[in-house]
């Protein structure tokens, strides 16, 4: 059975083999492009490659001419990272690499072309980084190579930068520090604690204190200097954050330390010190747990193309840099390309497709002289156009100048630790206080010991990790399920919203299909018939959505078809004729009081009916709605016009607000003013045209097909598939705040613990020494276990 | 000089080979992508095995 599946399966991409199955050494393909990658791998012995993974590959797309800026040097130079003539070294970001199979065949380029030397991929970022020899090799032909099995490379404005990108790796260097120092003191502060009295640590005593204050040097000085910097920063801006108390402790240790072995007091608690700034470090590491291959940040720039065809008046064709098109220029736009800026349509049939901007996937027929917007992709051949205003000042573009997108979100935000630590600092300098001015009088000698021991012990190493270690598994666990958040932050905003506010179009409805109810006199089957071929023949848009949505028929072969551009299209076969397009295209006159999109049909020039397109809802949309709506108020901001409010009325629950016309700026400022009026406030979109909403909003969702195709900057990423379980994932946030909160009483209990010794002054290093990781690492494995039921609930 | 010394310092000179080892891996990426070369390594074996054709195509390539 499994078999006979798999031949009806493309050997090389796994699609379902349609009526023209190719066959080639056995092997069925489902299409030409991938017949000719297998013949291109198999001709340079790299057929392993179908032995790691199934059907692994991609149908090559057409790409003729698509890469001829590749062959400007200006270009070359801003996307290759090492030149010196002979050797360039370039970073592509191939989006399609998936699986083993893709990482063995672009490790393998160098089979294919001799040119090529070398070839190294990052599967989580899905970038290649190739080398090749420039004299005999262009960047176009290397592009042209790993496109042409399928690997097409994603070439973006974004890439568009000088000089290499700065990789910052100083945690790991931290990290590496105070683990090292961590170990080195722990061995030499044992022989004092197993206290073998005697000749031999009296002679090697002081030896052993001395190295250990050197390996400590390093760790405070390096590897903790962030939380001395941070707290430096809270307390100017008169916050007293987390990393106040734990600055303070770490002073505090090392300070009482290093007097401790000058004057031959004691061993100093150097062994606690490290073991605390590495226990803090490795919480900051998980926490900072992202996902490299997708985006967060975005703006147009990654999705608009570096280059565009620019047409000189003397009918010369050639790619300009997008940076450097001004008004009046003349472009062409090829067939599938981005238009990059706002300008007028000259000629050609153009046939935009706005989902890039809009989340809308209908397309949008515009007639010669009609205004183009930048962020619209070309769907149907080639189309000139006049430039009226340059990338930066173009309508969709102009959205970024906005303040919000320069804003950072985590600044403004108190964290839950931060707030408990506001209140913990506060008593712990008021017990240390306290304990010190009752020994001064009790026993003088062992004030400044108490003192110190209070600050030491309290220091909140265990309230530090908490919050990392539980949002960090968390962040883990959402990824699994599909939903990719930021950060930390994301998260604990997430618990506390109120209100939850969608995009229409391509958020609570899906951008993949779309049904159509036909109204009017019901058609014959011969008519029926004619419809389905009719529509065949045609390319536009709404008639390929309606050819996809009625019932199959015989192909016939049509005596007459003619299509008129921006009317409809008139067909006949034997005696029978049909029309089908607009309702003054079909001699109707045009009900304007219909929102929706429509095509009217009629038959031997008598009017039948028409089909109104609806959009379809995601699954699971009035049950997601319902559960949210006891608890939040729930707001649906749609940029398109009024033509679904009843469908809407009668599938979501009643006090669901609906909005509709709304421009990206006007959501922007609904959520700011709801903002101000105390709404937190989770917005659901997908569109670059909710781009600001998302911005604005205290925690912006961004839906998406294909995670690693587009969405526009946010906090988070969904994928569509697992849109219904939104409600479920704000509960866990919730729960993980729970969880954070109960692990806030445990090291409190702890701190209790260890304040009794500090006040009594009794606080030996030993004690120290054995509190302090103890109290942090069943911290950790508190909130991992904790998170980790949390998680099976979810799935 | 005490032999106690002696082997602290030997030890301690081990531990900071060590830690400069770690830090050239760092400074050379090589926690930059800790995915890949998990799939990598079990590349070469399967390749030799199943391709005796493979020697050809190096003499063809070295030409």
């Amino acid at each position: 059975m499994k078999k006979n599946r798999k031949h009806n399966l493309c050997f090389h991409c796994g699609d379902e083999n349609g009526k023209n199955t190719l066959t080639f050494q056995e092997k069925s393909f489902c299409c030409n492009g991938c017949k000719t990658v297998f013949e291109i791998f198999s001709e340079n012995d790299l057929t392993c490659y179908y032995d790691f993974e199934n059907s692994p590959g991609a149908i090559p797309k057409e790409i003729e001419g698509k890469f001829d800026y590749l062959q400007k040097q200006k270009i070359i130079d801003k996307l290759v990272e090492f030149d010196d003539g002979t050797i360039q070294i370039v970073t592509l970001y191939v989006p399609h690499i998936h699986c083993s199979s893709c990482i063995w065949v672009l490790e393998n380029l160098n089979k294919l072309n001799v040119n090529i030397s070398s070839s190294q991929v990052n599967f989580g970022k899905k970038t290649v980084r190739i080398t090749y020899n420039a004299k005999e090799y262009s960047l176009k032909e290397v592009v042209l190579l790993i496109s042409s099995i399928g690997y097409e490379p994603y070439i973006s404005l974004d890439d568009f930068k000088t000089g290499k990108q700065h990789v910052n790796r100083s945690l790991i260097y931290k990290l590496g520090i105070a683990g090292f120092a961590f170990g080195n003191i722990m061995f030499l502060s044992f022989p004092e604690y197993f206290q073998v009295d005697g000749f031999w640590i009296e002679k090697y005593k002081p030896f052993f204190r001395w190295l250990m204050f050197f390996f400590s040097l390093p760790v405070v000085f390096y590897a903790a200097n962030d939380y001395f910097i941070t707290a430096y920063k809270g307390l100017r801006s008169k916050i007293l954050n987390i990393d106040v108390p734990i600055a303070l402790g770490i002073a505090v240790l090392f300070l009482r330390s290093t007097i401790e072995i000058m004057f031959d007091l004691g061993s100093g608690f150097f062994d606690s010190l490290s073991g605390l700034v590495f226990f803090l470090l490795i919480g900051k590491f998980f926490q900072q747990k992202t996902y490299s291959f997708l985006s967060f940040e975005r703006d147009y720039k990654s999705y608009f193309p570096i280059a565009v065809t620019k047409i000189f008046s003397d009918g010369k064709e050639t790619p300009i840099q997008v940076y450097d098109i001004v008004k009046g220029d003349r472009l062409l736009i090829k067939n599938e390309e981005l238009i990059p800026v706002d300008g007028i349509l000259i000629n050609g049939n153009a046939s935009i497709d706005y989902s890039f901007v809009t989340g809308e996937s209908e397309k949008v027929s515009k007639n010669s002289g009609d205004k183009l917007f930048a962020g619209g992709k070309q769907t149907s051949g080639v189309i000139e156009m006049e430039v009226l205003k340059s990338v930066e000042q173009s309508y969709l573009t102009q959205l970024w100048s906005n303040d919000i997108f320069n804003k950072n979100k985590e600044e403004a935000f108190t964290t839950l630790t931060n707030k408990i630590s506001k209140h913990f600092t506060i008593y712990v300098l008021s017990i240390a206080i306290i304990a010190t001015v009752f020994w001064l009088f009790y026993d003088i000698s062992k004030a400044m010991n108490v003192f110190t021991a209070v600050l030491i012990i309290a220091c909140p190493c265990a309230i530090a990790l908490a919050a990392p270690f539980t949002f960090g598994n968390l962040l883990r666990i959402f990824g699994k399920l599909k939903f990719y958040v930021k950060n930390a932050n994301a998260i604990e905003q997430l618990a506390s919203i109120n209100t939850v506010i969608f995009d229409k179009t391509g958020t609570i409805t899906s951008n993949e299909e779309s049904t159509a109810t036909y109204e009017g006199e019901s058609l014959s089957t011969i008519e029926e018939m004619l419809l389905k071929n009719t529509l065949r023949g045609s390319n536009h848009p709404l008639s390929r959505t309606l050819y996809d949505v009625l019932d199959d028929n015989n192909i016939i072969t049509l005596d007459n078809f003619e299509e008129h551009l921006g009317q409809g299209i008139e067909a006949s076969h034997n005696e029978e004729s049909i029309k089908i397009g607009s309702a003054s295209f079909v001699g109707q006159l045009q009900d304007t009081s219909v929102l929706n999109t429509t095509v009217h049909i009629s038959t031997n020039n008598n009017y039948k009916g028409k089909y109104t397109f609806y959009n379809s809802y995601r699954k699971g949309v009035s049950k997601l709605f319902n559960t949210l709506k006891n608890n939040y108020d729930i707001v649906i901001l749609s940029g398109d016009n009024e033509g679904e409010k009843e469908n809407l009325k009668k599938l979501l629950p009643s006090k669901t607000k609906l909005i509709f016309n709304q421009k990206p700026d006007d959501k922007l400022d609904y959520i700011k003013y709801h903002q101000t009026e105390g709404a937190k406030v989770l917005m659901i979109g997908d569109g670059l045209n909710d781009a600001g909403a998302l911005a604005q909003s205290d925690v912006g969702v961004a839906i998406s097909e294909n995670v690693n195709v587009f969405s526009p900057a946010c906090d988070a990423i969904l994928d569509a598939t697992k849109f219904n379980q939104l409600g479920n994932y704000i509960n866990t946030s919730k729960s993980a705040v729970k969880i954070i909160n109960w692990s806030f009483v445990l090291s409190f209990a702890y701190n209790i613990i260890g304040l009794y010794f500090a006040v009594t002054g009794q606080l030996s290093p030993i004690v120290a020494a054995i509190l302090m990781p103890l109290s942090s690492i069943s911290i950790v494995v508190f909130t991992t276990l904790a998170t980790n039921f949390l998680g099976r609930k979810l799935e | 000089m005490s032999v106690i010394y002696m082997m602290l310092i030997i030890s301690i000179i081990i531990a900071i080979v060590f830690f400069i080892v770690f830090i050239i891996a760092v400074r050379n990426g090589q926690y930059d992508d800790s995915y890949t070369p998990s799939v990598r390594m079990l590349f070469e074996d399967e390749l030799v095995k199943e391709k005796p054709k493979k020697t050809k195509l190096i003499t063809k390539n070295n030409k």
